[in-house]
Order: C-alpha cells, then sequence, then structure tokens
C-alpha cells in the first residue's frame, strides 16, 4: 500500500524534524552561560553544596554530556518537556492549555487571507487592467510594509477606543462568566481585531498571488480548448483556471507557516489573545528558559502539523492527482 | 512534505542571451527603473530617510533619554515638535537616534542571510544529486523552526547586543533566499555557456563563482532587498516585544514602551510606526521596481 507508506514516511520525518528541534535547544542550552540549576538556585537566594549537588543529580546534569543529549531528545519525542520555573507546573501542561487560542487565531486569519485572497485576486485577474488591479497593488504594498503590531494597535485605537466596537484585549469577557452559544459568540466578539490584523499582511499578498496565477493559467492552451469547447465561461474560470491558479497560492501559504506564527506572537502580545505568543512573551521576561525552549518545540509541532495538511489540501486540489484514481 | 518549486519571487530568464544592442543588462535594467516613476520615488524616501537618520543627530542635539517637557505633550508643542513620551522625552530626538540599530541591525541581518542563503543555494543548485538532498533537509528544517520564537530563545539566552540580535534574525531568514538560488543555479549550469566553460577545465569554485553566480544575480538582488525589507520589520517586532538592546532608543522600542499609553497620547505610538512603515515600503518600492527591470518578461507590457 503506497499510501500507508506514505503515512509512515510522513510521519518518521516529523519525528526526525521534532528531534532535530530538540537537539537545538539542548545544544542552545548548554552553549547559553548557566544551567537551571543555577537560576534555581539564584532563585532561591543561594543553597549549600549538598543542595546544589542533589539538584544537579535530580535534572540529570551530573549524568555524562551524551547521555544527557539522548535523555532530552527521548524525554521530547514523548511529550515531557520539563518544569515551568515560574509556574512551577509541566510545560507541555502550560502549553497545551494555550494551544486552542493560537490555533483558533492563526486559522481563523488565514482563512480571512485565503478565502477574501482568492475571491479578490479572480476579480483582478479578470479585469486585469481596471483601476481595481492597480489597487489591489498598492494595498499588497501596504499590507506587507506595515508592521503587524503597529497595524494592531492603529486598529485597537480606531475600533476599540475611539469607535468602541470591539473589546480591547483578551480571548472572552472574564466577568460576564457565559457559556455555551453565548460564550462562543463572545469569543469571537474578541477574535475580530486579532484576527483581521493577522489577515491584513496576507491578504493582498494572496490577492495577487491568485491574479498573477490566474492570470497565467488563463493563458493557457487548455483553458483555450475548454473556450473553444464552447464551454460556460463560469465553468472555465472556475473549473479550469481557479483549480490550477490555486495551487501556487496553497504553497505559499504552506510555506508561510512559521512566518504566520510570528506575525500571531505580535498580534497576541498587542490584543493580550492568551495563546502561545502570549505565554511566550510572559516567559521570556520571566526567565523561564525551560518554557520558552519547549513553546519552541510545540511551535514546530504546530508548522509541521500545519505543513502536511496544506499538503493534503494540494492533493485535493490538484487536477492531476483526481485524474490518476 | 512536498517541496514544489513554486516561487513567489522574481522569475528571470535575463543573462541566458546576450541583449540585442549589445548593451549590458544591467544598463538595460537602469533604462527601465529609471522610467518606473513609484520605484523612484521609493529610492528618493529611502535616500531621505537614511539621511534623516545619519544626518539627523548631527543637526537636532537633543537627548533621546533625556526629560525636557512634561509627560505626552501633543505634536507642535513648545520644545518637542513631534510632542512628548509618557517620561516627557522628546519624540522627534528618538525618531532620529532609533533609526540607527533599526537600520543597523536590519541591514546586517539581511546581508547575513543572503550570504548563508545564496552560499547554500549555489552549492545545492551546482552539485545536485546527495548534496542537494542532503541540504534540501536542512533548508526543510529552518522552515518548520518558528522563527520569530527561534530569535526569541536566541536572544534571552545570550543576550540583545546588537551582534546577537542580527545574526539571530540573518540565521532564520535564509531559506527563501537558498531556494531561489538553487533555483537559479540548477537552470543556467544546464546552459551551453556553462558547459563549454566546464570541458575547458574551469574549477568547480571558478564555475560556481565566475561563470554563473553572475547570471543569477538579478533575482537574488531583488531578493535581497526584500530581505532588508523583512529584517527591519523582524528587528522592529523583536524591539517592541522589548527584546532589543534595551540602552539604545529603536523606533520598536518606543512603540512597545508607548503601548500602555496609545489611548491618552496617540502619537507616541503612531509616529515610530510611521517611521517603520515608510522605511519597509520604500526598500518595497525598490525592490518592486528592481523585479520589473531585470524581469524581460515584463519589460513588453
Amino acid at each position: 500500500m503506497p499510501l500507508i507508506r506514505e503515512i509512515v514516511g510522513r510521519f518518521l520525518l516529523a519525528l526526525i524534524l521534532i528531534a532535530s528541534v530538540a537537539a537545538l535547544n539542548f545544544m542552545l542550552l548548554h552553549a547559553a552561560p548557566g544551567d537551571i540549576v543555577e537560576t534555581i538556585v539564584g532563585e532561591m537566594g543561594g543553597a549549600t553544596e549538598e543542595t546544589v549537588r542533589e539538584l544537579r543529580h535530580q535534572f540529570g546534569l551530573d549524568r555524562p554530556f551524551v547521555e544527557q543529549f539522548f535523555l532530552y531528545i527521548g524525554r521530547t519525542l514523548t511529550g515531557d518537556l520539563g518544569i515551568s520555573a515560574y509556574y512551577n507546573r509541566p510545560v507541555a501542561d502550560l502549553i497545551l492549555d494555550r494551544v486552542p487560542a493560537t490555533v483558533l487565531l492563526v486559522f481563523t486569519s488565514l482563512a480571512i487571507a485565503l478565502g477574501l485572497g482568492v475571491i479578490l485576486g479572480v476579480i483582478s485577474a479578470r479585469f486585469s487592467r481596471s483601476w481595481f488591479a492597480a489597487v489591489v497593488n498598492v494595498v499588497a504594498l501596504l499590507g506587507f510594509s506595515a508592521p503587524v503590531f503597529w497595524s494592531g494597535l492603529l486598529l485597537l485605537l480606531m475600533f476599540a477606543i475611539i469607535v468602541p466596537l470591539v473589546p480591547t484585549s483578551g480571548m472572552y469577557d472574564v466577568a460576564a462568566d457565559l457559556s455555551g452559544w453565548a460564550f462562543a459568540v463572545d469569543v469571537l466578539h474578541h477574535l475580530i481585531l486579532p484576527a483581521t490584523t493577522l489577515a491584513l499582511i496576507y491578504l493582498a499578498l494572496y490577492t495577487r498571488l491568485t491574479r498573477a496565477s490566474m492570470l497565467e493559467v488563463m493563458n493557457s492552451d487548455y483553458v483555450r480548448t475548454a473556450r473553444a469547447k464552447g464551454l460556460h465561461e463560469g465553468k472555465v474560470l472556475f473549473k479550469h483556471g481557479l483549480r490550477n491558479a490555486l495551487m501556487p497560492v496553497v504553497t505559499m501559504a504552506g510555506l508561510q507557516l512559521s512566518g504566520m506564527l510570528a506575525g500571531a506572537v505580535l498580534v497576541e502580545t498587542v490584543f493580550t489573545w492568551p495563546g502561545l505568543g502570549l505565554l511566550a512573551y510572559d516567559a521570556i521576561s520571566r526567565r523561564d528558559n525551560q518554557l520558552i525552549l519547549g513553546i519552541l518545540v510545540a511551535s514546530a509541532v504546530l508548522v509541521i502539523v500545519g505543513t502536511i495538511l496544506t499538503d493534503l489540501l494540494y492533493r485535493l486540489i490538484d487536477p492531476r492527482v483526481g485524474a490518476r484514481s | 512534505m512536498t517541496v514544489t518549486s513554486v516561487e513567489a519571487s522574481p522569475q528571470t530568464a535575463i543573462g541566458a542571451s546576450p541583449p540585442a544592442e549589445g548593451r549590458s543588462p544591467w544598463a538595460e535594467a537602469w533604462t527601465v527603473f529609471r522610467r518606473n516613476l513609484s520605484a523612484l520615488f521609493g529610492l528618493v524616501l529611502l535616500f531621505a530617510i537614511v539621511s534623516f537618520v545619519l544626518l539627523g543627530p548631527l543637526i537636532y542635539h537633543v537627548d533621546p533619554f533625556e526629560i525636557v517637557q512634561a509627560p505626552h505633550q501633543p505634536p507642535g508643542s513648545e520644545d518637542v515638535p513631534l510632542g512628548s513620551d509618557y517620561l516627557g522625552r522628546d519624540i522627534l530626538a528618538g525618531l532620529i537616534q532609533g533609526g540607527r540599530p533599526t537600520l543597523l541591525v536590519g541591514g546586517l541581518a539581511a546581508a547575513i542571510s543572503v550570504l548563508i542563503g545564496v552560499t547554500i543555494g549555489a552549492v545545492s543548485g551546482y552539485f545536485g544529486g546527495r548534496v542537494d538532498a542532503m541540504l534540501g533537509r536542512v533548508v526543510e528544517f529552518f522552515q518548520v523552526l518558528p522563527s520569530l520564537l527561534f530569535t526569541m530563545v536566541i536572544i534571552s539566552l545570550f543576550g540583545p547586543s546588537l551582534l546577537v540580535v542580527a545574526s539571530a534574525i540573518g540565521v532564520v531568514a535564509w531559506p527563501g533566499m537558498a531556494r531561489l538560488t538553487r533555483a537559479e543555479f540548477l537552470r543556467i549550469s544546464k546552459l551551453d555557456y556553462v558547459r563549454s566553460s566546464r570541458s575547458a577545465g574551469a574549477s568547480h569554485l571558478r564555475l560556481i563563482l565566475a561563470t554563473i553566480l553572475p547570471n543569477a544575480l538579478p533575482p537574488i538582488i531583488v531578493s535581497a532587498t526584500l530581505a532588508a525589507g523583512s529584517a527591519i520589520l523582524f528587528e522592529a517586532g523583536l524591539s517592541f516585544l522589548g527584546l532589543g538592546d534595551r540602552n539604545s532608543v529603536s523606533w520598536g522600542l518606543m512603540i512597545g514602551t508607548s503601548r500602555p499609553y496609545l489611548r491618552e497620547a496617540w502619537w507616541t505610538v503612531t509616529l515610530p510606526g510611521t517611521a517603520i512603515f515608510l522605511t519597509v515600503l520604500a526598500i518595497s518600492l525598490v525592490g518592486d521596481g528592481l523585479n520589473d527591470a531585470f524581469n524581460p518578461r515584463l519589460r513588453s507590457r
């Protein structure tokens, strides 16, 4: 079964990538000045020789270097990311608490940017020499050039402070104690501004990419053939044109997952959206190295999962896959 | 993960054949660039910003850390032409001094990422085969590594000095450049003139640096320009999070520290942001202009 072999191969590759991130983490921890025991001792305000030795033993720092290395990678792969020095809780638990918020934010922004971007791109390709295409180009340039944390603050100023349409921060109204449908609506209300901010960077980019790709596809032979057959223009545009034109857009979206996560860190900080980015920001200001390294691993896992998903999406769209089966 | 070679970056075919009128492709590109109004506007804007940052401190002698007015004075107040921040420090002085680390780190980081990306891409595309496959894995690894979080980790472990910040950004920003360079090298090394040079006994190093690289340069230059823009945004983001060097002012830091007072004093956030925005915009316009100038397919339009 080639499908099963491919899934297994994919899974192994993902494991290797995660192990590599863990290896990188380990090397960084060792290259950096000080270690976790020194941090803990520093926080305790000093300790006896005995305690230090005990702590070193507890964290496995007295074992041979190579053994420590493989132990660390093994622990990371089994989901043990250590204990947060600040929260005194397992890092993995802290991260799992925050993952849904980040995934919701990134997924919503991606859906807005891709959905709207593709629609606008098709329109601007259909009327490629109009003012609309020119506006799209300008907006793309503006969207790329504005720092996301700044555009977030400007939107916050306009739509939450000057005209208070949406809340300024957080993910839900803590005081209201809502549940069920009302809670979902409340979260959505809080989500509008952060998701729009993050989507703005990519919206114009996907519009431009869809437009360029559509223009190229619509000039190709098979589209000319489809038209010559007398097919309805709408069918040509969407079935022959868009389906092929979407592929570079999906590829691009997959390549930008890591960048999107970077944007999410900044957006979460601006809107106090309780996701991984905000956790990372707090972890750094508290010098919680275990936590920040754990977040790095978890985010890499998110990017890998996202890449696999875009790959699946790519296969769904690719007309050649349908022709083969 | 499928590696599909669809690039959003510039596509070129320049250098493959000598220009018809016998002029160098560079001169031809300049002719196209010169006629491009938005690209010229970008160039002028970039020049103005760089002069503002470099020459400003010589003309305007106000310490950006010194308290010179009451807090939150709006632009146009006495002594503070662009207003004062939450401590009463001069915003204009901050804008002038704060540009230097931003431009310096951005430029240095872009240079590092271009150096790494072009080297890896060139080796990968030139040798192909097993070397290419191996380097492809490295590129893939850096593509799944969350860039901003990784730089945050490096800076929190090694401290926020200018060099650490620039290297951290450069180390995560190169995969795009490597993919582009690899594609160019793959394409060019199959061309006849490279083959003849190879059969004439040119060494690998000579073929890579003297025979292929010059013809791969146009898209690399365009991409390097855009990389400088992204690096500046990256630096600004890190400073905004408080991860830049806190002993010198920077545009991102100004926004980060003034953020809690957005409601009372919009200018403390808006003005430094505008500075970052205009800088990146200028660079993007120049990059777009270079892309059009180097891209013969677009010339006919």
